[in-house]
């Protein structure tokens, strides 16, 4: 299974966890990648984490986000990856704020994705701690603790076993604030962690991208994202934020993704999306991790076709930033939404609906979903399910020759 | 230096903090050594065995499996038999004559309410009700024994928790009318009350949700009675019923208390059915109790018509639940729903009339007092009549004004579910505003504070004074 270019390699070992998967099954971490692409592919297997222009790879280039606070901007930055940066938005919030908890399953000696590395140890165990292996268990209890005043970070180990808890999130942590009327109680300070999406080998229950069954929920905010400049931003906002926020990891980017971050807090907006990259033909609306196979399959597109594509990364999937997203399809009268988990009620069905709606006199074509096929993603077959460069690069073509 | 540098650092010197405050402020003393003993190891000398899991087992070379049904049932504790009489005279009741009639003339204005109440609903000038019959006991007897600031969350038969911390009779009202003074807002059903003025959440429908947020409740009261050691120390209260006991959360939160040692009372009203089950379908088990010790948490069964069995039972479980920097407590109390579930059920289709008007007859928690009270002559048939009375009228009056009033502003509808407006709820303001006033005839929006104007502000993004 062993591809012969470097870049992949690369990834391949960049990506191979520790202690990447849950105890359960952690037989697997051993394991070789089961899905990877073909020996002699030209546009699968391209997604170059090492130069890939969505890393900013130069603290220049990661100082040079408007986004940043000037004090940010003349600022030190350092080199690090996406767990690092998760773990280091956890560290600033304990420090700054002692409502502050953390906490989840395997939390205290570090997480099973080393999230939670050395917190336990600097905070102390009363704020960083284990729960019992209880979905449902830990996120009531952080409904609780958030409803008289903490602010809890917990966190479901991956995304596939936040079912559980769904109860919870759906009727209560959604809801509370709402339910409680003028008394005013709400549970706004909790965030929800968890890793997300496809590893490669994670089959049915280390793979899933449920974000479209939050979404379909209000009061909940749903946050994705797709770098470490990104999570460590956008957590502390989810943190800071008086909303509860479903903050989803993608995990095959923990060790993968590295880039100059700033070292000190910031903070990143929770109601915009990005322009990766400007085109005038096609926009591309995606998050998380397709981000990467989207800017491969323009890369090779832009060469191919003549064609210029322009990129968004959506950030955060509920509320969402429509404005962005439909001032650029109205300039280049082309969409398509790029993202892991199913198609049908997936988040590009919102999306295309919303660009249908507000901007169809000016579409040129229909709005192309690259999403995940309606199947489960068994160990085997994860390529030919999950979205990949050449399906990305293909409908870039589909919909340009519309 | 990196940030991983720095870290290590600090860590280096809080270590042996650390180490100190791993269980909290519990001291060694009290922890069970399978808490305390972490790391195992066994040596090739070792005497016996220590699985991690269960440090104290001692080997046996019987093979007996413990039989539930030969253990004799946990012992239900009381105060005063059916009769009113006090049964250890010794200790007596600890309750003040003053008090004791307080808490009789509370649970009988709200035995009135609900009968009112129920009688409004098959009027059909309430959409829903469900009554507390034959639990008055349990709710307004824990709650005299509790500490104002101590937080509760309820399930939905405790509006005798409310009432005995000062809901007002207006605020009963104003929610089951969801009117415009309704704490809710006009967003919850009949019945689903909540104050934050008197630390109790706002009901949700959803059974046995609200246990584990207690014990998150209760975690965040533990810490910050830690950290601010002039407040009077805090626990947090939970009521559910027998029914509820059987929903995952219930395992959840009682676990996760007993891991986090949390300053928490459970409160079980096992009141012998969850809407048509009897508890025979319910659970195999010695009731609710025998779980606790499960869980390792200290456990306590109660008469729930006995108000000063539970009294003393709360007031005992408040000060185990505060001692050695917290710890959960399971208080299972006895009753019998003498109601239908709801109004929206004819219990008599799975129970007997007769079963019902034998608990009514033989044993109540309001006729047990009244027998305790005639017995010292501090009542009599002469003041129960004025009592009844003048807390029907009462009620009348807060009915008639909580119907009177406006119902709440429509911008209620779309406030509260995030802590701002979110822009698409601003767009589907104005699609909404716009169909009305297309359609002006389809919408009544006359009966709701301000009409229309409601929608008008959340377009136009003013703030609301409310929420």
């Amino acid at each position: 299974m062993a591809s012969k270019t470097p870049s992949i390699r690369a990834l391949s070992r960049s990506i191979r966890p520790r202690a990447q998967l849950r105890p359960r099954c952690q037989h697997q971490a051993q394991c070789k990648q089961y899905s990877a692409a073909a020996a002699g592919a030209r546009l699968n297997g391209s997604v170059e984490y090492d130069t890939t222009p969505i890393l900013n790879h130069t603290s220049k280039a990661s100082l040079a986000n408007p986004e940043l606070p000037p004090e940010i901007r003349k600022g030190q930055t350092k080199r690090i990856n996406l767990y690092t940066a998760v773990n280091e938005a956890m560290r600033h919030a304990l420090q700054a704020d002692e409502r502050v908890l953390v906490f989840g399953e395997d939390i205290q000696f570090g997480g099973v994705f080393r999230c939670t590395m050395n917190l336990a140890a600097d905070f102390g165990t009363e704020r960083v701690f284990n729960t019992p292996l209880s979905e449902q268990g830990l996120i009531g209890f952080a409904v609780g603790a958030a409803a008289e005043g903490m602010r809890p970070i917990a966190e479901i180990q991956f995304a596939d076993y936040v079912f559980p808890a769904f109860d919870q999130i759906h009727n209560e942590v959604a809801k509370y604030r709402y339910r409680s009327g003028s008394t005013g109680v709400n549970c706004g300070g909790l965030v929800i962690r968890m890793p997300s999406g496809s590893v490669g080998h994670g089959a049915l229950y280390h793979t899933q991208s449920p974000e479209a069954l939050f979404t379909h929920t209000p009061g909940l905010r749903v946050v994705i994202p797709r770098s470490p400049v990104q999570a460590k931003g956008l957590l502390l906002s989810a943190i800071r934020c008086n909303d509860p926020v479903i903050f989803m990891e993608p995990k095959i980017l923990y060790r993968a993704a590295v880039e100059q971050v700033p070292v000190d807090a910031y903070h990143l907006p929770l109601d915009k999306a990005e322009v990766l990259k400007t085109g005038k033909d096609v926009t591309i609306i995606s998050y998380g991790t397709p981000l990467y196979t989207c800017s491969a399959a323009i890369t090779a597109a832009e060469k191919d076709f003549g064609c210029s594509v322009e990129l968004i990364d959506l950030r955060t999937i509920y509320p969402w930033d429509r404005e962005t997203v439909l001032n650029s399809v109205k300039k280049t009268g082309r969409a398509i939404v790029v993202h892991e988990s199913m198609m049908n009620a997936g988040v590009g069905a919102e999306v295309a609906a919303t660009i249908q709606e507000k901007a169809f006199l000016r579409l040129e074509a229909p709005v192309k979903r690259v999403a995940g096929w309606a199947t489960h993603t068994g160990l085997m077959f994860e390529q030919f399910i999950i979205p990949d460069v050449t399906r990305v690069y293909d409908a870039i073509k589909q919909t340009i020759d519309y | 230096m990196s940030f991983r540098y720095t870290s290590r650092i600090l860590r280096a010197q809080r270590l042996s903090g650390t180490q100190t405050c791993l269980n909290g402020s519990r001291t060694t003393a009290y922890t069970p050594l399978w808490q305390r003993c972490r790391g195992v190891a066994s040596t090739p000398n070792a005497e016996k065995v220590l699985f991690p899991g269960a440090l104290n087992s001692e080997f046996t070379d019987k093979l007996d499996f413990i039989q539930p049904s030969q253990l004799t049932a946990i012992p239900t504790y009381r105060v005063m038999n059916q009769y009113g009489e006090i049964i250890d005279k010794e200790i007596g009741v600890e309750t003040e004559d003053e008090e004791a009639l307080q808490i009789y003339k509370n649970m009988v204005k709200l035995s009135v309410m609900d009968l009112l109440m129920f009688e409004a609903q098959r009027q059909g000038r309430l959409s829903f009700y469900m009554v507390s019959a034959g639990e008055e006991g349990i709710s307004i007897g824990s709650a005299s024994a509790l500490h104002p600031s101590d937080v509760a969350f309820c399930q939905y038969r405790e509006a005798g928790v409310y009432l005995q911390r000062g809901f007002t009779l207006a605020s009963f009202m104003n929610q089951l009318f969801a009117n415009a003074e309704d704490n809710g807002l006009g967003r919850n059903m009949p019945v689903h009350y909540g104050s934050k003025e008197l630390n109790i959440h706002t009901i949700s429908s959803t059974l046995a949700t609200q246990i584990p947020h207690a014990a998150g409740a209760a975690y965040a009261l533990k810490m910050q009675n830690m950290q601010n050691p002039n407040q009077t120390p805090r626990v947090a209260v939970c009521y559910f019923g027998e029914g509820a006991a059987s929903e995952g959360d219930f395992h959840a939160a009682l676990n996760i208390a007993a891991t986090r040692q949390v300053p928490c009372i459970f409160v079980c009203r096992n009141n012998g059915y969850a809407i048509s089950t009897p508890t025979s379908d319910q659970y195999r088990g010695d009731g609710i109790a025998s779980r606790g010790a499960g869980y390792g948490i200290a456990t306590l069964r109660v008469d729930g018509n006995d108000i000063f069995a539970v009294r003393r039972a709360t007031k005992a479980a408040r000060d185990l639940a505060l001692t050695n920097g917290g710890q959960p407590v399971l208080v299972e109390m006895m009753a019998y729903r003498v109601g239908h579930h709801s109004t929206s059920d004819d219990s008599f289709a799975y129970r007997q009339r007769v079963e019902v008007e034998d608990w009514k007859r033989r044993d109540n928690p309001i006729t047990r007092l009244r027998k305790w009270l005639e017995g010292r002559s501090l009542w009599n048939d002469e003041m129960e009549k004025d009592l009844r009375s003048a807390t029907r009228k009462e009620v009348l009056k807060a009915f008639e004004e909580a119907e009177k009033a406006k119902k709440p502003s429509i911008r209620n509808a779309f406030e509260g579910v995030w802590e701002e407006l979110t822009e698409e709820q601003r767009a589907h303001v104005a699609e909404m505003r716009d169909v009305m006033r297309r359609y002006p005839g389809e919408y009544d929006v006359g009966a709701f504070e301000g009409g229309m104007d409601g929608l008008d502000e959340l377009v136009e993004g003013k703030k609301s004074s409310k929420a």
